[in-house]
């Protein structure tokens, strides 16, 4: 059983109540809501005839199911419509703040919640979305939830849970160029699977993870969850506080000095006890690509789709499923592979960075003939951001469109999808069959500056020819 | 039965009905319950939903489409079913599609909370029983199982598997706690006193 780990220390601070059957009634120091999981909830409540018990400790934000073209009210498609103003109409009632369309702070929940400073060191985090796992980059226990669940912490600013097991996942050397903290997370799913993080929160550290900005620690701990692990954290230190210092809900004046010192005593103990330690080289790490239908059929790109004999016995009947599904041969390269469609976003790699990665590769150069390219900013924030650094202007001449924030087609949820069988080159998260909105359409995940070239080229392309 | 029968309720300590097998590792919510019929403010239509892409590629011949499954109410599964997206509304649209229990190798962790929050058993067992109680449901689709969540047992006539559920969730679900809210904001009473103590919620002042 682990000890003095971060986990261990903001677990035992947010215990209420050990409850009868054995889980613990933990305390949910920021509940984040939308439009897709929130309604039920709030339904569930006025069923029973119950209260948000706290309505400051939850804020809302709409992000599944905006247009990422046109956002004039009202929306185009009258399900999205009555899903905002359902959300709209569920804040109004129950005093919660909602980061609306246009107030200049909308955006996926896991883009805003960290630029606003509402994510910070040492608290729980929840919300009905499987990528809360996001926040752990600021040494919180961040985790995805049901809509139940959401009911509960509505009612009560509480789950019950069972603690998880501790995970450290320890990397040593530099990435090298060309090379982004998205194919380091693609490395580590590939090798350990997709269900090895089952019952596990992930320690993501060492020099690698420690050299890695704010927003490359979110690509990480958002895809723990891809990895069967329902959080991932990183132990903050001062990169975290810079990033943090002057957001708008950050602690201020007096307290900043006091939270700081707070904040470096959650960090995980030199002698703090593991329930498991893997090692990792991230030297070794070359960029890194999906080809199958979930994310842990990864390949480094200069490899080939691996033949059935080479897997695991286990691997065998899902690698098959997605041979046929993908339409993709075994011992073949995945280099040169056409594509159809880029999309450059997501709550994995939405933020400035990654936008500034990918137009880097962008800048003077040409979207290939045939290939629909965009890039859709995390928030109305990272939308900002890019365009006073002119990066709008970069992605428009080289023929991507640049669009609204939202989630967009990494789930398709919104008019943003693929149509028929057409392959997309993403940078979200998931591969899995029609997620990205056509049934039989096909998702190859992988960075954004990767993204950003196979835009450019028509087909799957080692980024780093363009960096020679 | 099934699709007609009422949503769990109070104390669930067995399941009786006919069993519906789906082959397969990692099947993930998205398959379950495709994103776009996620644009709805209320899960009472997901029945029809359930698995929408893959019947429909399947034409007919998907295990939730067979005739001979019609009614049935236990599923059958590999290895992590439910991976992926949090959404609640997969175990929702399988609920309302008639399924009252699920007998699987292993769960994503999520998905089986969400189940368990709306009185959906998840009961596992290793890869060999899984391939013989798939094996002896087949003989004989159209016969009744009984899964006994106190026992932890699957049975037909002379035909028993001992399966496996942790503890807590067997409690929750035969002391018809399963719906935690009524427990959790029970203990709420002092939560303004446990709140002042967290740093972050004092201005970081003890």
């Amino acid at each position: 059983m682990s000890s003095e780990t971060l986990y261990d220390k903001v677990w035992d601070l947010h215990q209420v109540a050990k409850l009868p059957d054995g889980s613990t009634q933990l305390f949910v120091g920021l509940h984040l809501i939308h439009e897709v999981t929130s309604p039920q909830a709030f339904a569930a409540l006025h069923d029973k005839g119950l209260k948000v018990i706290c309505p400051e400790r939850t804020i809302a934000t709409v992000d599944h199911i905006v247009p990422t073209i046109n956002q004039e009210r009202p929306f185009a498609d009258p399900l999205a419509e009555e899903m905002l103003a359902t959300l709209e109409r569920n804040c109004k009632k129950h005093n919660i703040k909602l980061h609306n369309l246009g107030s200049g702070n909308q955006g996926i929940v896991h883009v805003i919640a960290p630029e606003l400073g509402l994510t910070q060191p040492g608290m729980t985090v929840a919300c009905g979305d499987s990528h809360t796992s996001t926040h752990g980059a600021f040494g919180t226990i961040a985790f995805g939830i049901g809509t139940s669940q959401v009911r509960d912490v509505l009612a009560s600013q509480c789950i019950a849970m069972n603690k998880l097991k501790v995970r450290k996942l320890f990397f040593k050397g530099s990435l090298s160029k060309g090379v982004h903290a998205k194919d380091l997370i693609l490395h580590v799913i590939r090798k350990l699977g997709v269900k090895a993080g089952v019952g596990y929160a992930y320690e993501f550290c060492g020099p690698t993870i420690e050299q890695f900005s704010m927003e490359e620690r979110m690509t990480i701990c958002n895809m723990a969850i891809e990895g069967g692990a329902r959080c991932g954290y990183i132990n903050p230190d001062e990169v975290t506080f810079s990033y943090l210092k002057g957001c708008a809900y950050s602690p201020k004046d007096e307290s900043w000095g006091k939270a700081i010192k707070w904040w470096q005593s959650l960090a995980s103990n030199q002698n703090a006890v593991f329930d498991d330690e893997i090692q990792f080289n991230a030297e070794h790490i070359s960029p890194t690509i999906t080809w199958g239908i979930t994310p842990g059929q990864g390949i480094g790109i200069n490899e080939q789709i691996p033949t059935p004999e080479s897997l695991d016995e286990d691997d065998r009947a899902i690698a098959e499923e997605a041979y046929r599904y993908m339409a993709l041969e075994p011992g073949k390269k995945i280099q040169n592979l056409p594509i159809d469609v880029c999309f450059i976003g997501s709550c994995t790699n939405g933020r400035l960075s990654d936008l500034e990665a990918a137009a880097a590769i962008a800048k003077g150069r040409q979207v290939a003939e045939g290939i629909k390219a965009f890039v859709v900013p995390g928030s109305e924030k990272v939308a900002r951001d890019a365009q006073a650094k002119g990066l709008d202007k970069v992605f428009i001449r080289a023929g991507f469109e640049w669009r609204e924030p939202g989630c967009s087609m990494c789930l398709a949820m919104n008019p943003d999808r693929l149509d028929g069988n057409q392959i997309s080159a993403s940078s979200s998260n998931r591969n899995f069959k029609g997620r990205q909105g056509s049934p039989n359409g096909r998702t190859l995940l992988m960075s954004p500056a990767m993204v950003a070239a196979a835009a450019i080229t028509g087909k799957i392309t080692d980024v780093r020819e363009f960096l020679k | 039965m099934a699709k007609n029968s009422p949503f769990p309720k109070g104390p669930i300590s067995q399941i009786q009905g006919r069993c519906l097998i789906l082959t397969g590792d990692d099947i993930d919510t998205d398959r379950i319950i495709p994103a776009r019929f996620l644009r709805c403010v209320s899960f009472k239509l997901l029945g029809d939903q359930v698995f929408a892409d893959d019947r429909k590629e399947l034409k007919g011949s998907h295990p939730f489409d067979l005739k001979s499954n019609q009614g049935a109410s236990i599923l059958i599964v590999n290895k992590n079913f439910g991976c992926g997206s949090s959404r609640e509304h997969a175990p929702q649209a399988l609920m309302r599609w008639g399924i009252r229990a699920i007998i699987g190798q292993s769960f994503a962790e999520i998905f089986y909370g969400n189940c368990l929050a709306i009185g959906i058993p998840c009961l596992t067992t290793e890869s060999s029983k899984i391939n013989a109680i798939a094996e002896e449901i087949k003989k004989t689709t159209e016969e009744c199982w009984l899964l006994n969540i106190n026992k932890k047992t699957f049975s037909r006539s002379n035909k028993k598997w001992q399966l496996s559920i942790d503890q807590r969730s067997l409690d929750m679900l035969t002391s018809g706690r399963w719906d935690a809210t009524s427990q959790l904001i029970s203990n709420c009473s002092n939560l303004k006193s446990f709140m002042i103590n967290l740093p972050y919620l004092n201005n970081f002042s003890k």
